[in-house]
């Protein structure tokens, strides 16, 4: 296991920069790294996420999806985000200039301050926070105001509509989704991830926490779906009825960064999944099977992660190619009179478990 | 703080306003250019007002200027997913002003292509109206089974979409030696592929919770309006003239006039689905019976229709479509007059949708199956 | 009802109207002053119920301009044609019957974009395709500038 263990590369890293710079000079060129290095690969992963949306959905739809530009259509995305790269910025003559360039900004970063606590492997992890879940609930959500702004700012009818649509719908299941995060909390005793992590060395919470943290999955699954704003929860963008919703007057990059984000919420509500209901990085154990659980420390631990948060990922691509658009009023019916009380009662059966040690 | 609570407190300065929406002309859901000025309060339609003519092309004019052959090639355009049986109705209002009698293997022929074109025309609307609702792969299961149906098309007449196949007295050209066999595969195959339909999204839940009581249409209000087609039938409005004043070879196969009085957007789609299966029966009924003969009738180099007005209606894929031809005896008619099914359904949108949401505004839109040059002409 | 019996029928209901057997349906013809009342009655009558106008035309005569309306009744199934002319062709006025089947409503805002048919007490009587101050193309009158169609 240690020969995957991150912790002693970061720490010859950290220790290599002590030595020949002042700490302060030390620590910024820290963040610097960091900071690229989750840049990179926000875009590389979010390009490989488009393409695979793309081709997961062709499946879906009995067509092959890009084929043409590189092997297998590999690098259609990247021509695509050329091409965004390259596109004009146009702006409504009457919208709110601050605000209307702000929007994008504030989803982007959103999503990028809750990439930080995931732990992709062990050691691999920006900031481990004891307050970590806490720290994610709270990041996620400000997405929603740069969705707000770029509805209101752009001027424009069908985005401010859409704009209101994600904000009801955000607002609501962002309690269903810190609720059932909440349930495990509870199972865990803790709100850090690396411990929630740790905790699942003997098996995945899912499969420890059985029923109520089944339930607890379930709910997850719904209300991160909907928190991405993504299809059968597509309501703010609604293609048939509202254009493209909040974006519908963003271009060029401004676009590609709702584009981008929407993909990294994607990938941050399927990491969180395989982290607290799945085991994250942790290898797939069953108690006593002793030579079993060795063939599966073989497998490097981002690659666990990996497998388990595109495995996730499927599931919500699956829904959004399969089920029709809700309505509104079925969206916000859904989560609060029964994602809601569900939840409610989940935490206490939970509670129940935890206190009864009715679980494995 | 005391200025926000004032206002809190004297409603009327918080009162809301109502929000006026131009809904197309370029819009992904009105399939076409047809704008809709909605009036919402919040999300709620409060009314509609459909606005059309962007695609007007002034068909009945132009009519008046040509020969009735050549009118055929203008009906392709007005409802181009029902382009066979626009042919169809000029070309039976022309033989029925001449007292022609076609041939029965022309009437078969007509009657198997009138088929094929209202089960493409139903596949094309099940895409849509999936992807209206936000299932976005409805439309691929659709389109793929619709190709088939187009390519029996292109080899009979070379045309996929607009066929122009009828001509006063028959058809253009006999059918092509392929095309028993070529149907009889595509039934063969639709038959498994249907149920997939329904598996798809017949059955969702989401779909019954959009669809279930919205968009009502009483039988008289269907009536007053005069909507028809598979959206009248769904109101109980039998309306189906292939039964009540058959045609062509109607008279001689067994089906069913698919009714349901729920009224609803659910009902309005399960008729088209049930429809579906009953244009599958209709083609196997006849596609073994072709009887031999003539393709067509020979007719006068230049047609001249005495002095009257005639009247044919056929079932087209969105309901009622009718032909008036007044001819004062010359080569070209005095006027013409189509009676588009599309154009009487659009008018009753505003009744279906009051007080619905915007996204049964869309789902409604889309039951009714409206071809926007079918309405404009 | 057949054909002989609705005309029958009609004769007896309408005594002045002209009414006789047309290539298909029966045909009446009432005066332009009497269209409203007819209707109505054609309507709410017991034995008629014409309750569903399919096709409604307008049409440019030489002389004056005419509106036939085919209707049907659904509860008896027998279709008839009734005819109406106007007194001026320059300036077209007739009564609106979209107040007694209301799809009319909306065939005559067509009849009025094409032919400039006024419809007195019509409710929304504006153009439905057509821009403002566009002409009537459906009349035989018509100067079509731009040559789309050509006679």
């Amino acid at each position: 296991m240690d020969f995957y263990n991150f912790t002693s590369l970061t720490h010859s890293i950290h220790e290599g920069l002590a030595k020949s710079f002042s700490p302060f000079i030390a620590t910024t060129i820290e963040w610097v790294l960091v900071g690229l290095a989750y840049l990179t690969f926000v875009a590389l992963f979010g390009l490989f996420l488009v393409y695979a949306e793309r081709k997961v959905c062709a499946a879906f739809q009995q067509r092959l999806g890009p084929m043409r530009v590189g092997k297998w259509g590999l690098l259609q995305t990247i021509a695509d985000f050329i091409k965004l790269l390259m596109k004009e910025l146009i702006m409504p003559r009457k919208a709110d200039w601050f605000l209307y360039n702000l929007a994008p900004f504030i989803v982007i970063i959103a999503s990028f301050l809750a990439i930080a606590v995931l732990p992709f492997a062990p050691g691999l992890q920006s900031l481990d926070f004891d307050i970590g879940v806490f720290y994610l609930t709270a990041v996620s959500s400000v997405g929603v105001i740069g969705v707000l702004l770029a509805g209101w700012s752009s001027n424009n009818k069908y985005s401010l509509i859409g704009a209101m649509r994600s904000g009801a719908q955000i607002l609501s299941y962002e309690l269903s989704v810190s609720l059932s995060l909440m349930t495990m909390v509870v199972f865990a005793g803790t709100m850090q991830f690396s411990a929630i992590v740790e905790g699942q060395r003997d098996a995945w919470f899912i499969f420890s926490g059985h029923i109520p943290a089944i339930i607890a999955f379930v709910v997850f699954l719904i209300a991160g779906t909907a928190e991405t704003n993504r299809g059968p929860f597509d309501l703010a963008e609604a293609e048939s009825e509202l254009v493209a919703g909040f974006h519908t007057e963003y271009s060029g990059i401004k676009f590609a960064l709702f584009f981008l984000s929407e993909y990294i919420n994607l990938f941050i509500v399927s990491a969180v999944a395989a982290t607290v209901f799945l085991g994250g990085w942790m290898p797939l154990h069953f108690g006593n099977f002793e030579s079993f659980n060795h063939v599966m420390d073989f497998i490097p631990p981002v690659i666990w992660f990996f497998m388990k948060v595109l495995g996730v990922m499927f599931i919500i691509m699956w829904f959004k190619w399969t089920f029709p658009r809700l309505r509104v009023d079925q969206i916000l019916t859904l989560e609060w009179k029964y994602l809601l009380p569900i939840n409610l009662i989940n935490i206490l059966l939970m509670a129940l478990v935890v206190l009864t040690k009715f679980h494995f | 703080m005391s200025e926000i609570r004032e206002v809190i407190i004297n409603n009327d300065r918080l009162a809301t306003d109502e929000y006026l929406v131009n809904m197309g002309p370029q819009h992904p859901s009105t399939h076409g250019v047809l704008r809709l000025l909605v009036r919402l309060e919040g999300e709620k339609v409060l009314n509609i007002q459909p606005h059309s003519g962007y695609i007007h092309s002034g068909i009945e004019k132009m009519c008046e200027a040509i020969t009735y052959p050549q009118i055929i090639h203008l009906t392709d355009r007005m409802d181009y997913l029902s382009a066979h049986m626009n042919n169809e109705a000029v070309a039976l209002c022309v033989e029925k002003a001449l007292q022609v009698e076609v041939p029965d293997r022309v009437k078969y022929i007509r009657t198997i292509m009138d088929e094929l074109a209202r089960l493409a025309s139903h596949q094309l609307w099940w895409c849509v109206f999936g992807m209206d609702l936000g299932a976005l792969t409805t439309f691929f299961y659709g389109l793929r089974d619709r190709e088939l149906i187009l390519d029996i098309f292109e080899e009979t007449c070379g045309a996929r979409m607009t066929v122009s196949y009828n001509t006063p007295g028959g058809l253009m050209f006999d059918i092509h030696p392929n095309f028993q066999k070529r149907v009889k595969d595509f039934i063969k195959y639709f038959r498994t592929k249907l149920p997939e339909y329904d598996k798809l999204l017949s059955g969702n839940v989401i779909l019954r919770e959009r669809t279930e009581g919205i968009g009502h249409l009483s039988l008289n209000d269907a009536i007053a309006f005069g909507v028809t087609g598979p959206s009248g039938r769904a109101s109980g409005f039998s309306c189906d003239v292939r039964k009540n004043q058959p045609y062509s070879a109607y008279p001689f196969v067994k089906f069913n006039e698919i009714l349901d009085f729920r009224c609803d957007t659910l009902a309005r789609y399960e008729v088209r689905i049930k429809e579906m299966y009953e244009s599958l029966n209709i083609i196997e009924q006849l596609i073994d019976n072709i009887p031999e003969g003539d393709y067509a009738v020979k007719m006068k180099g230049v047609l001249k229709l005495p002095e009257g007005e005639f009247y044919q209606r056929v079932e087209s894929a969105r309901g009622e479509f009718g032909v008036f031809i007044i001819s004062d005896g010359k080569k070209n008619p005095y006027r013409v007059k189509f009676r588009s099914p599309g154009f009487s359904n659009l008018f009753a949108l505003n009744k279906m949708t009051k007080g619905h949401k915007i996204a049964d505004l869309v789902a409604i839109m889309s039951t009714l199956d409206l071809i926007i040059p079918d309405i404009d002409r | 009802m057949t054909n002989e019996e609705l005309i029958s029928y009609l004769t007896g209901k309408f005594p002045e109207a002209n009414i006789k057997l047309g290539s298909q349906y029966v045909e009446m013809t009432v005066k332009a002053d009497d269209l409203h009342d007819t209707a109505l009655q054609l309507r709410d009558s017991e034995e008629a119920a014409f309750d569903y106008v399919f096709c409604l035309t307008g049409v440019d005569y030489a002389d004056n301009m005419g509106i036939i309306y085919h209707i049907e009744s659904i509860k008896y199934r027998h279709l008839m044609v009734l005819k109406v002319r106007t007194a001026d062709r320059l300036n077209p006025v007739i009564d609106t019957v979209s107040d007694v089947w209301i799809t009319a409503k909306y065939h005559e805002r067509e009849v009025y974009d094409l032919l400039g048919i006024h419809f007195n007490n019509h409710t929304d009587l504006r153009r439905l395709f057509l821009e403002d101050g566009w002409g009537f193309p459906l009349r035989k009158d018509y100067v079509d500038e731009i040559r789309i169609v050509e006679r």
